[in-house]
């Protein structure tokens, strides 16, 4: 008897739940969904209402706070009852010891499983915009990581080492004739240089006001590249970027061309290969630096400047060198990418280097878990992987109409995903810390002792 | 030099003001090579301050702060240093610096003070380890060829990486502390991490250790751990310590030497027995008796 009438009063108190919730939605969906302006043939505005619309929405958003507090909120109370276990899992420890050796495969594999999977003609379009797209976002986030994850230092204006990085390689490339693999150090250097020009004057500057000004320089350099016309072409941006070769063999369908030379058929899909063995291969080459990087020297001083400047100051290690090759080395990356990025695309505009690409890079460093090279590498590929994923989606279109385009949800997708993040693992997917020295026992430190860095 | 006594650290004339504020004033004393040193004097009495000017982080408004390695006779040298406008003089293993020109950094790394801080300031989320080899930086910086070299692997930065660890282990068993390693500094108890962070400044082998308070919140045993540690400091180490302290157990019993400051002044300087026994100490610390604040009351005019 007892059972079924706390089986009522939860109903009661779910149903009484669900209806606040449900007035609340209705005044706010009112003025969103409930009233509607066209504007008729006479360029006059009229008000429609969409009552239907409106109420299948509250319906919804009452049905599912209905199942929340009925079902999902007791359920997730007993969950946090349960006791924690005291080792983890066998599973997760497998996963543990195997997931880097598997994902580093897969990366090799991917182009072939590509080819495999998806046949040969369109093959192109899963190696380019995914596997290429997914790298370069991971390579930019490992580069980020430097500055934001390890040295704490907030930096809002990466993108700008990254169109450095490009307009060095177009210019150099279509007014010098340079090679590729000539210039692709040099856009590093480059960069890096400019990394260090940021820094020093921002070095004093900690925190919010650092995050500024480091916006405002990613600013300036994009306004440089729209406005200086003479050196840049300005919008127009820079066309017929000479494309990378294979090691002095041209990837096109001449006689002295790649596929020619190997005896293949000509297919544009063997630049693409080439193109994501080559960004992988730099993607590698940043991962292996910062993973020797953080167990040299000035790896450690970056973590101490992280977690405490004075005390780095107290111990003799001169700050301002720390942070700027923490700046340089983050930037070289980037300049790394952005040369790859102008020979892959053949074509760069300023519009391709806007705040929202350090936004975009910048998230993924802080959803993967500042300082985890692993969650950094995981976030580029759910979020770039889920952007690029939006355009297969054409089967919505049959239940949204002809004219929905799911691609335009992404930003709103992604600011629910990074919400969702926050709540559930506020320090990143992969929050502990890997000691970069130890004596008997190598334990992970939890992200409740680490902190984010003061600028 | 004999019979002249080993000076390690003279400050002459030091005077500190923020703004308005004159939080140490005209401040002179010297420490001997090889004593502990203490400072001492009531909340507010400018004893951080002095410390700051000493550690580089506070560039004094007036005065000279001189610290000397090796034989005493280098001290000579100041005169000729101080004019020249120079930072340190240097003749073989004998060096004089000149701490209020140094930037803080520096006054660690070459004139080899170091210090730790009256809120403490570990590492919080890297290993007891880890802590222990930031403080060895710039000898690993060396060895690495300033990371270039150290990234290919050679193998005399692997000699040294080794070395700095097993100096760090010997740290760790100093301060008992082997067993925890590898746990993250944070998660040590408060004694422990007051222990590491002095060890954690041994790491840089300091000829001058500068302790704020390093006592504070540590129960009798641990206060008496640490008066031993500072001890085996100062007898098997080359290194003079300089103390904060409000623990009189510490103080007394540990320190030869020791400076009572008030209100940015010092109003007495002697050994524990001399300053213990002063009037104005007596008095700065607890006040004076209601007939002598009427007696000057009077002569005040009040």
């Amino acid at each position: 008897m007892a059972d079924v009438r706390g089986e009522r009063v939860n109903v009661v108190l779910a149903l009484r739940d669900a209806s606040k919730t449900g007035v609340i939605s209705f005044f706010v969906l009112l003025p969103l969904i409930g009233f509607l302006t066209l504007t008729n043939i006479r360029n006059e505005l009229i008000l429609t209402t969409r009552w239907p619309l409106l109420f299948t929405w509250v319906g919804v958003i009452f049905s599912g706070r209905f199942i929340y507090s009925l079902a999902i909120a007791p359920w997730l109370a007993q969950r946090a009852m349960r006791p924690v276990a005291a080792a983890p899992s066998a599973w997760r420890s497998f996963v543990g010891k195997w997931f880097v050796p598997f994902a580093i495969g897969f990366a090799i594999a991917y182009p072939l499983i590509a080819i495999f999977g998806a046949g040969y003609d369109s093959a192109l379009k899963w190696i380019d915009n995914f596997g290429i797209q997914i790298l370069i976002y991971v390579m930019l986030g490992w580069g980020l990581n430097i500055v934001v994850g390890l040295a704490g230092l907030l930096d809002l204006g990466y993108v700008a080492f990254y169109a450095v990085g490009a307009y060095s390689y177009a210019l150099l490339a279509k007014n010098f004739g340079f090679t590729f693999w000539l210039l692709l150090p040099l856009a590093g250097i480059l960069s890096s240089f400019w990394g260090i020009l940021l820094g020093f004057p921002v070095l004093r500057l900690r925190g919010d006001y650092l995050a500024i000004v480091t916006l405002a320089f990613g600013e300036i350099i994009r306004l440089v590249l729209i406005n200086f016309v003479d050196l840049t072409n300005g919008y127009a941006g820079i066309s017929g970027i000479p494309r990378p070769s294979f090691f002095g063999i041209p990837f096109n369908a001449s006689d002295n061309g790649f596929d020619a030379t190997f005896g293949f058929e000509f297919s544009p899909l063997h630049r693409t290969i080439f193109l994501y063995y080559v960004i992988l291969a730099l993607a590698f080459i940043t991962a292996f630096v910062t993973v020797r990087l953080r167990r040299m020297p000035v790896g450690r001083a970056w973590e101490a400047l992280r977690e405490d400047e004075i005390a780095c100051r107290s111990l003799g290690i001169n700050t301002t060198n720390t942070k700027l090759t923490a700046f340089a080395m983050g930037a070289m990356f980037a300049g790394f990418a952005g040369s790859f990025f102008a020979a892959r695309q053949g074509f760069i505009s300023p519009e391709s280097f806007t705040f929202l690409e350090s936004a975009t890079v910048l998230s993924i460093v802080v959803l993967g878990g500042m300082g985890s090279q692993i969650g950094v590498a995981l976030a580029a590929v759910a979020f770039v992987g889920a952007t690029e994923m939006l355009r297969e989606l054409d089967f919505l279109k049959q239940i949204f109409g002809a004219d929905f385009d799911p691609t335009q949800y992404r930003m709103l997708l992604f600011g629910a995903a990074m919400v969702l993040i926050m709540i559930w693992r506020p320090r990143g997917l992969v929050s502990s810390r890997d000691p970069s020295v130890f004596l008997k026992e190598r334990k992970s430190i939890s992200a409740e002792l680490t902190k984010e860095g003061h600028g | 030099m004999a019979g002249v006594p080993d000076v390690v650290l003279r400050v002459e004339h030091l005077s500190m003001r923020f703004g308005g504020l004159v939080a140490v004033d005209n401040l002179s004393f010297e420490a001997k090579s090889g004593d502990i040193t203490a400072l001492i004097g009531p909340n507010g009495a400018g004893k951080t301050t002095v410390f700051n000017c000493i550690t580089g982080f506070y560039k004094p408004s007036e005065g000279r702060i001189a610290l000397k390695h090796g034989e005493p006779s280098i001290w000579d040298q100041i005169e000729p240093l101080t004019d020249r406008g120079e930072r340190s003089v240097a003749y073989g293993s004998d060096a004089l610096f000149l701490l209020e020109r140094m930037p803080d950094f520096l006054v660690t790394q070459k004139a080899r003070v170091a210090r730790t801080f009256q809120n403490i300031r570990l590492f919080a989320g890297m290993t007891v380890l880890e802590n222990l080899l930031v403080a060895q930086h710039n000898v690993l910086m060396l060895a690495s060829g300033f990371t270039f070299l150290g990234i290919f692997g050679i193998p005399s930065y692997t000699a040294a990486e080794r070395a700095s660890i097993d100096k760090a282990k010997f740290w760790l068993d100093r301060i008992g502390l082997t067993a925890r390693a590898d746990d993250p500094a944070g998660d040590l108890p408060y004694g422990a991490q007051r222990r590491l962070e002095v060890a954690r400044a041994m790491c840089t082998e300091p000829v001058l250790l500068c302790l704020d308070e390093p006592a504070a919140g540590l129960n009798p045993k641990e206060s008496a751990e640490l008066n031993e540690l500072l001890l085996s400091i100062r007898k098997d180490h080359a290194t003079s310590i300089l103390l904060i302290e409000h623990d009189m157990s510490v103080v007394m019993g540990i320190s030869d030497h020791i400076v009572v400051l008030d209100y940015g002044v010092k109003i007495a300087d002697g050994n524990p027995e001399a300053v213990r026994n002063d009037e104005k100490v007596i008095a700065a610390y607890l006040g004076v008796a209601d007939e002598e604040v009427a007696q000057v009351e009077a002569e005040v005019g009040l």
